[in-house]
């Protein structure tokens, strides 16, 4: 045995919900030697988290380890009994969830659940086990170092919590990490942040890892080796640099070509028809409870004004809480403003959509980010795409039938797909059938509150290039909520920068170099690049960081 | 912190007085407008209508009925709880001992239901699918279904009749050893454990098998936690809310809901004593008797309200 982890021929099944049996992994082997951090990279259903899983031989619910070996440090997982494997999680393979945000038990502290791997295998004293938290806590960098432990999981930040579920992996000297997307629900400044905790901590224990991720330019910075996995089967596996550089798969490049996207080209008289579509004027709305002057007691937006000329695209940009969500629902006229002016194509608007009129309702459409929760679950795809047909245009079922056909077209889906429940679709196909019912309206304006925040790259940038191409054709105008910059980069014209409800500065997709405001630089610098020596590269005023870098 | 506790308790007494009020005006109401008169239940069918007409004159029985139900209310601010119709006694009187049995009842039974239906059900949903967990879920659906009557009589049947081990009647007046009450709460102890244990069991083994397939729990599988570990240490005190409301609404049947069983196995509670006030239409003895299972219902949720939310760091 050379390598700490060999796994050879990797079979799963899974048993889906109908009884049909699926095989997820078809045959995977895979080599990591000591010390070495291998990312698997592939999209949502390649199977990459239950290839990671397996190497703590655990199979989700539902999921069959069916043949092949998993060696770990000389033991095979797969043949192991539950209660020897059990010996081995935590202290020899240790686990960094997805959201540590749910993988912290609510009802107790911190401490005790960093520590609790020392108490199941009895490896050291608590009071030891505690010393060695803190230490921990002070290599990942987190604030307040003795006191953090103490406190509850909902009383840390997303960013720290992702922290303290390293230190929880760490704590019982593990010889294998597995990291599940560990960074995928961050935001990117503090995505920076951890994921150069977690590298440095790494590279300190010379600990071997394995780095689930669908995002290459994050696993560029932490991996020395790259296993690119599609439908359960290894597509290529190189350096992390012959990846980048020199892949041989057209899957592959078609990842990293999914990562810059192309620029959309200002369409010629874009500057001629400068016609104002939607201007709204020092708006401001909020939750809780009003005060005195009319105002919400928080404030998510405040006093933001912004413009959106025909047939030109505005991109809303901020981390997550900036009010960008909100802005988009006051705009749409679901949660009304408290102050301020929406003027839509040189009318005013009422502030409450219930108080407009249906017309100007049918003119302004709201694509929302999750598709399988817009989307009625008990309803083909024809009831869902005709349903506006017939609120907002009166058709008889005849001519309702004929669009419907004609916007699956338009949003690039077969025919077929109409007798279809949403549960049966695709999240790209769910997205699409979501967008088609905003254009079934036939809507002045789309807001598309992050839209493709949900889908994997490839599907993603399918998707912005429908929404060019439909902008082609129809002359639509698109207000574009992201917090994905390369997203918002390839299809607007101007770039509105949100920081804590307020509007930090507005600039153009080539000038996002030479932004001003020190957020926008900030959160511009952090949007990872797909170099391996970005992060280690990165240099960062301490003061920018310390003032926005907050959570 | 404690404000959040102590704001709730303060919004649950107002809301209890409430609904108190609102559960007693219906149930005065709804008694008033029963047929047959309390002057003529009295005096039995020989009266002459002289005598009914005097009798009711002198129970206040013509005044409107609002009036004689404000004056109930009235009392009740002293401490009053009224005068019985049927016997004259003062209410009070007639409900402590009754209380008493009811309470001594509902304890035992919270004694050996509780701990038997969290155990059964957390046990359950930790071998969830095995032959176990089949056998308690088809066990407790069973006895959902079956009504309390039939159980009481089937055990009435089997213990007393056939095997002879165990009075039929449970009159606590005969009471003098510990073999003696053991004998005699048996039977209605373990009819009404039969009836509120399903639930809970139930509920505990879904609340239990929700939180089981949390990431946190999985968390815990993959840091090489034992099962019950998992289960005792990560999945129970998530699901203790659920849990504890579940326990609050099957103990608040012990309350009110008892009716059947002090009934057939005569067994002097408060259950049957509002029954029997019911047929004299003896007003004030009724509406002491609604507001006490009222009161014990509300106490319970709101008990076990508190206990949720103790028990859950974000809203402490």
């Amino acid at each position: 045995m050379t390598n700490l982890v060999e796994v050879r021929n990797l079979k799963i099944e899974a048993t889906t919900d109908a009884g049909r049996v699926v095989e997820i992994i078809r045959g995977v082997s895979l080599d990591i030697p000591d010390g070495e951090i291998v990312a698997l990279i592939g999209e949502s259903g390649s199977g990459k988290t239950t290839l990671a899983l397996s190497l703590m031989g655990h199979a989700r619910p539902g999921c069959r380890i069916t043949g092949g070996e998993i060696n770990v440090n000389g033991m095979d997982m797969a043949a192991l009994s539950e209660k020897e494997r059990a010996k081995l999680r935590g202290t020899d393979i240790a686990y960094v969830p997805q959201s540590a945000a749910a993988s912290f038990n609510p009802a107790s502290t911190i401490m005790e659940q960093v520590i609790e791997v020392t108490r199941i295998h009895r490896l050291m004293p608590p009071a030891q086990a505690r010393k060695r938290a803190v230490e921990l806590f002070k290599a990942l960098s987190l604030p307040d170092p003795d006191g953090i432990g103490a406190r509850y999981p909902h009383q840390v930040s997303g960013g720290q919590l992702q922290r303290l579920a390293a230190a929880m992996a760490l704590i019982g000297d593990p010889k294998l990490v597995i990291f599940d997307e560990p960074t995928t629900a961050l935001d990117v400044t503090t995505q920076i942040d951890v994921l150069k905790a977690f590298k440095s901590v790494m590279r300190a224990g010379g600990i071997a890892g394995v780095y689930v991720s669908h995002d290459l330019a994050v696993v560029a910075q932490i991996a020395d080796r790259i296993v690119v996995l599609k439908g359960g089967e290894v597509q290529e596996t190189g350096t992390t640099a012959e990846i980048l550089s020199a892949a041989k798969q057209p899957y592959t490049r078609e990842l990293l070509a999914a990562f810059e996207p192309k620029r959309r080209q200002a369409h010629a008289g874009a500057e001629a028809a400068a016609n104002q579509l939607l201007r709204i004027d020092n708006v401001t709305a909020g939750y809780g409870a009003m005060r005195d002057d009319g105002l919400p007691l928080i404030r998510a937006v405040d006093s933001v004004s912004l413009i959106v000329e025909k047939g030109r695209n505005l991109g809303v940009i901020g981390e997550s809480g900036c009010g960008k969500s909100t802005l988009a629902r006051v705009i749409a006229g679901i949660h009304p403003a408290a102050a301020g002016d929406i003027t839509f194509d040189g009318k005013q608007l009422q502030r409450a959509a219930r108080k407009r009129s249906q017309d100007q309702l049918r003119e302004m459409q709201i694509v929302f980010q999750y598709a399988d929760t817009a989307l009625n679950p008990a309803k083909p795809v024809e009831d869902i795409i005709a349903r506006p047909l017939a609120f907002y245009h009166g058709l008889d079922r005849q001519a309702r039938s004929k669009r419907v056909d004609e916007l699956l077209d338009m949003v690039r889906l077969p025919k077929a797909l109409r007798y279809r429940h949403p549960s049966e679709l695709s999240g790209g196909q769910k997205q699409r059938v979501n967008f088609a019912r905003a254009l079934a309206a036939d809507p002045k304006l789309i807001i598309c509150d992050e839209i493709t925040s949900a889908l994997d790259t490839v599907v993603a940038s399918a998707v912005i290039e429908l929404l060019k191409e439909l902008q082609r054709e129809l002359g639509l105008s698109y207000i574009f909520i992201s917090h994905d910059l390369s997203v918002v980069e390839a299809i607007c014209d101007e770039i509105m920068v949100m920081y804590d409800g307020q509007r930090v500065e507005q600039i153009t997709p080539d000038k996002v170099k030479a932004a001003t405001h020190p957020y926008s630089k900030l959160l511009f610098s952090s949007v990872p690049k797909l170099d391996p020596t970005w992060l280690d590269g990165l240099v960062r005023d301490p003061e920018l960081v310390s003032q926005y870098g907050h959570r | 912190m404690k404000s959040g506790v102590l704001n709730l308790v303060v919004k649950r007494l107002g809301i209890a007085v409430v609904t108190l009020l609102i559960v007693l005006f219906a149930v005065f109401f709804a008694t008033s407008m029963l047929p047959g008169d309390t002057a003529s239940i009295l005096l039995g069918q020989a009266a002459t209508p002289e005598a009914v007409a005097g009798l009711r004159e002198a129970m206040h029985l013509n005044d409107p009925a609002i009036l004689r139900f404000l004056r109930w209310l009235f009392g009740l601010l002293h401490g009053d709880l009224g005068t019985s119709y049927a016997n004259d006694m003062p209410v009070a009187a007639l409900i402590g001992g009754r209380l008493l049995n009811t309470m001594k009842l509902a304890g035992i039974t919270t004694l050996i239901s509780v701990p038997l239906a969290l155990t059964l059900g957390i046990t359950a949903a930790m071998l969830r699918g095995s032959l176990y967990d089949r056998a308690v879920t088809v066990l407790s659906i069973g006895v959902i279904s079956v009504p309390e009557f039939m159980v009481a009589t089937l055990a009435v049947l089997l213990f007393a009749v056939y095997l002879r081990w165990l009075p039929a009647l449970s009159s606590v007046n005969e009471a003098h050893s510990l073999t003696d009450l053991v004998r005699i709460y048996a039977m209605p102890v373990i009819t009404l454990t039969f009836v509120i244990s399903a639930q809970m069991i139930r509920m505990t083994r879904a609340a239990v098998i929700e939180t089981l397939s949390t990431p946190y729990v999985e968390m815990a599988l993959l840091k090489g936690a034992s099962r019950s570990r998992m289960v005792l240490r990560h999945a129970l005190p998530n699901a203790l809310g659920p849990i504890v409301n579940a326990v609050a609404l099957s103990l608040s049947y012990l309350v009110g809901g008892v009716i059947i069983v002090e009934t057939i196995f005569n067994y002097p509670g408060i259950a049957k004593l509002m029954v029997d006030a019911v047929a004299t239409r003896d007003l004030p003895l009724i509406q002491s008797c609604a507001m006490i299972f009222c009161l014990g219902y509300l106490l319970l949720i709101t008990a076990a309200d508190i206990v949720a939310i103790m028990s859950n760091p974000r809203l402490r």
